[in-house]
């Protein structure tokens, strides 16, 4: 199974639906909640983010070397071979 | 009323709030109820959070003064209403996104590159 981590915000409607979409495929996903995070640790993911998608909104979803940027149902049963 | 009554009065009732004042303004706001309605919950836990509704796709601050372009209506929203149909969040779409000619990719966050550019 591919390895499967995303920069998400909690209240981020594409990144609910992102969230619903796994669990019905049941496939395990790291998710960080960025909004959710404070001070320094907020600051150092907020920067990870900006190096791997500058200027890009939520979800950023990696999974193993592929980034997928936002919610697309499509490219994402493309990249977990569903 | 229970807790879920509650809450779930209080989503109708910003709904209701905000088509009123997209009617009233000129604006449209998404059709699809159900994404509608994701868009509306997380307002209101922005809403909760800091005190005033801040766009639920970006990071808020918590400080007002530094949160205003990003409380909805952000002052994104008619740039990217014109160059994708839609606002960040989807909460405003115009006909290009109705009619499936604009907006079905995620677009890029044009508060994030303004400060990029500074």
């Amino acid at each position: 199974m591919r390895n499967v981590k995303a920069y998400t915000l909690s209240t981020c409607p594409y990144c609910k639906a992102f969230k619903a979409f796994m669990k019905s495929q049941e496939i395990p996903v790291d998710c960080i909640d960025v909004d959710l995070l404070i001070g320094e640790e907020r600051k150092s993911v907020m920067d990870d983010v900006d190096k791997i998608c500058p200027g890009c909104g939520y979800p950023i979803i990696i999974i193993d070397d592929d980034v997928i940027i936002g919610y697309n149902e499509r490219k994402l049963r493309e990249a977990l071979r569903l | 009323m229970s807790e879920t009554e509650d809450k779930e009065k209080e989503i109708e009732e910003y709904t209701d709030t905000l088509r009123k004042f997209a009617a009233k303004t000129g604006y449209t706001l998404n059709p699809d109820e159900a994404f509608l309605r994701m868009i509306v919950v997380g307002l209101l836990e922005n809403k909760k959070r800091f005190r005033y509704a801040s766009c639920p796709c970006r990071i808020a601050d918590g400080k007002l003064e530094l949160d205003r372009d990003i409380i909805c209506p952000c002052v994104y929203r008619d740039p990217d209403l014109e160059e994708y149909g839609r606002c960040l969040c989807g909460l405003y779409v115009n006909e290009d996104y109705i009619s499936g000619k604009k907006g079905g990719e995620p677009i890029p966050d044009r508060r994030k590159i303004n400060k990029m550019s500074r």
